[in-house]
């Protein structure tokens, strides 16, 4: 066994710049090291190196049975896996793109999430399904969607996305060892974000479901995840001028959902604006301000806010900066807070 | 540039296109003309007499064993009854063929293929009575759960084959599906991978003519249901679907097929389903008497019936017997569906995820107030506890 801290091996492990995509790569590399039961499976995965190059290396370095270069037919590759956890291996699949991962909604559905509930816990599915999910990449029709709402709707999945470098290291490697289904949802408008991260020391992230604030502020509280992160990060850098001090709260995993650390922080703040890319209306954003209000009411100075893209279907590249919400949309959102009351 | 001017010009002949392949012969995957028969054929000569006489047993309890849970529907004891009367040489077949180590994924209809694997009837018909989804362990008894979304277990079948190959075991997966079925997305995308991937699997079409109340004419204009293997670079079989001893040969050849790595086949049985779908369906909607009759005359537990009798393998005795065993186990089965399920309503959180989360708790909690609340006034009649 060969885990990421054994290869370093002395080496003096310094942090070099970093980005996602790597990240995500090593944590498929290190996690099939260290298990021989994790395969990889999915459409160019192996030669290739999967189209955003995710799975670099890994067929030459496991061979084309641990990696595989599967017929182009996502159902048949979800369903596939679902019969190689059956047998015992842990499959984790890549689903090309967002819209593309549809083909294959019977099998997340209707086998993959009941499977464990469906045979009295006699056989669960560790099973790791990657999406690349979202915009901002030029991409054209059906290359753009967020699809997370149908995913976190569907009781038996885990819903986990990584809104940074360390992040997608961490999180894949605990979506794999999972012994539950985890729709992994990596936003692929970070694949090339770049963050100090020493590939032979990373920091694993022992459990997912938890969320982590990444900067505390006192006047209210930004919720979000996976590519609106960093619009959010920038958003709250902005408010400074506008004289507001905004907490940041990444959700990290929408399955299980962290109610703890989200309400913990509105009761502090008073305020909440949930920012995601996923269109509003019956999105993640109505259901996260929803447990806020359950919990929070009597804390809370103004209703909390939805930041969200538009109901309407992504949009052609050339007009996708109109629909994602953006830090203007943020702060447009902070304002409506209510203040004048507070005065 | 002219054609005259291109490299090479000169030796320009129309070829084949650079990338085509010689197609290979399909010829060794096409399925016999007619369906393949062994009774009342010479090939009967070779059927092993005692595999013969375990065929008929089996089938006479597996008729009355589905004359039993079509009752029990009558009687509220299932809430529903996919009959598989009129196939039981096929769900006989498909559970004889295996090896313990194998596989079987069954659709809901096949819950004869099940039991007469050896699994507990009770436990094959929890999904059907409605107490649980899956009322064994699938990996114990290597069966997997009965599966509703018609083709779905296709994939499953293939990937459980593909994967225990990998790791170099001897295990064969069969997976049965309905003619309806070989027209969903899902049954194309398992037969190409199983082809592609040379997985040890046995797809087992059974036609029973079919899908509800859709005849298998609306359903595909292929030459037969097993010619579509040819398309996917596997061999075909068409089997009489009545004739339990020619479906256990040719499902034991392609058992065998793909013991040896040679890949998958697939099987259609000519059969026909004689109930209705289920007992909540009313077939005079869709089909005419004349057509029950024919099939009538060609029934899987008379076909081998006969040719045992006639070939003095069996006496009335004989099939006295068999007749007395199928009801003892009807008989047991009939009690034992008549005492109340034992529900376990907390189970419905138990299983989500495996470690339960913090807003499954919570419902969890709230649900075992509720039971709390009705237990209080079951006991005592009045409102308390609420
Ligand atoms: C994906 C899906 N669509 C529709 C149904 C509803 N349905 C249940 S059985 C059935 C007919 C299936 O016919 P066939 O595959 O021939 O099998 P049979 O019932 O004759 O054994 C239908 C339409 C279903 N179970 N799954």
């Amino acid at each position: 066994m060969t885990t990421a801290a054994a290869t370093a091996g002395g080496r003096t492990t310094k942090a070099k710049p970093a980005t996602m995509a790597q990240a995500l790569g090593r944590a498929l590399r290190d996690s099939m090291a260290e298990d021989s039961t994790v395969h990889v499976l999915g459409e160019d995965v192996g030669t290739l190196g999967g189209v955003f190059r995710i799975t670099d290396g890994l067929a030459k370095e496991f061979g084309d049975d641990r990696c595989t270069d599967t017929p182009l037919a996502e159902a048949g590759i979800l369903g596939a896996a679902v019969g190689m956890a059956m047998y015992g291996l842990r499959p984790v699949v890549e689903m090309q793109f967002d819209a593309f991962a549809y083909p294959a909604f019977e099998q997340l559905m209707s086998h993959v999430a009941k499977m464990r509930n469906r045979t009295g816990g006699a056989m669960p599915l560790p099973i790791t399904v990657r999406v690349p999910y979202g915009g901002g990449i030029g991409g054209v029709e059906h290359h753009s969607d967020s699809s997370e709402a149908y995913y976190m709707a569907t009781p038996g999945l885990h819903v986990v996305t990584p809104a940074t470098v360390e992040d997608a290291y961490g999180l894949l490697r605990a979506s794999i060892a999972s012994d539950d289904p985890v729709v992994f949802l990596e936003p692929k408008r970070l694949y090339w974000s770049k963050a100090d991260w020493s590939p032979e020391a990373p920091a694993a992230v022992e459990s997912i479901g938890r969320a982590v604030v990444r900067r505390s502020g006192r006047s209210a509280t930004l919720i979000t995840y996976g590519p609106s992160l960093p619009v959010c990060m920038e958003a709250a850098e902005a408010a400074v001028a506008e004289g507001w001090d905004l907490e940041v709260v990444d959700l990290r995993s929408l399955v299980p959902f962290d109610d703890e650390t989200v309400a913990a922080s509105v009761r502090r703040t008073g305020r909440a604006v949930v920012v995601h890319e996923s269109p509003g209306f019956g999105g993640p954003g109505g259901e996260i301000a929803a447990r806020i209000t359950e919990r929070c009411f009597h804390h809370l100075e103004a209703p909390v806010l939805r930041v969200a893209g538009f109901d309407i279907p992504y949009p052609p590249p050339m007009l996708e900066r109109h629909h994602l919400p953006g830090v203007d949309r943020v702060l447009d959102a902070v304002a409506r807070l209510q203040w004048e009351a507070d005065s | 540039m002219t054609v005259q001017e291109l490299p090479g010009a000169a030796a320009y002949r129309p070829t084949p296109p650079p990338a085509w392949k010689p197609i290979t012969d399909p010829a060794p995957l096409l399925p016999d003309p007619e369906p393949y028969r062994v009774l009342g054929t010479d090939a009967v000569a070779d059927a092993d007499p005692e595999l013969l006489l375990r065929l008929h047993a089996e089938l006479v309890r597996g008729r009355r064993y589905n004359a039993q849970a079509t009752a029990l529907t009558k009687q509220g004891r299932l809430a529903v009854y996919p009959s598989s009367t009129g196939q039981e040489a096929c769900e006989v077949a498909a559970a004889l063929v295996l090896e313990e180590r194998d596989w079987l994924f069954p659709s809901y209809r096949d819950t004869l293929a099940a039991v007469a694997r050896g699994l507990d009837p009770v436990e094959a018909l929890t999904l059907l009575r409605g107490d649980r989804h899956t009322g064994y362990d699938p990996r114990e008894h290597r069966i997997a759960p009965l599966c509703t979304p018609l083709a779905t277990q296709l994939p499953h079948a293939v990937g459980l084959a593909h994967a225990a190959r990998l790791k170099g075991d001897d295990v064969v997966a069969l997976a049965m599906v309905g003619d309806g079925g070989t027209s969903e997305g899902d049954f194309h995308e398992a037969l190409n991978f199983a082809a592609v991937w040379k997985a040890p699997v046995v797809f087992l079409v059974q036609n029973n003519g079919f899908a509800i109340s859709v005849p298998l004419a609306k359903q595909t204009a292929a030459p037969s249901l097993a010619h579509k293997a040819v398309g996917y670079g596997m061999p075909g079989r068409l089997v009489d679907g009545n004739d339990a001893a020619a479906v256990h040969q040719v499902l034991g050849d392609a058992v065998a097929r793909a013991r040896r790595g040679e890949g998958p086949t697939l099987v259609e049985a000519v059969t026909y389903r004689m109930d209705a779908h289920t007992n909540a369906d009313d077939a005079t909607r869709y089909r005419v008497d004349s057509e029950v009759e024919a099939w009538k005359a060609h029934d899987p537990v008379r076909l081998l019936e006969r040719e045992l009798l006639e070939r003095g393998l069996l006496d009335e005795t004989g099939v006295e017997r068999a007749k007395e065993a199928a009801e003892r186990m009807a008989a047991a089965l009939r009690d034992r569906m008549n005492a109340d399920p034992e529900l376990a309503p907390m189970d419905l959180f138990a299983h989500v995820y495996a470690e339960q989360t913090d807003q499954l708790r919570a419902q969890a909690a709230a649900l075992r107030a509720e039971l709390d609340a009705e237990q209080d006034h079951d006991e005592h009649g009045t409102e308390a506890g609420r």
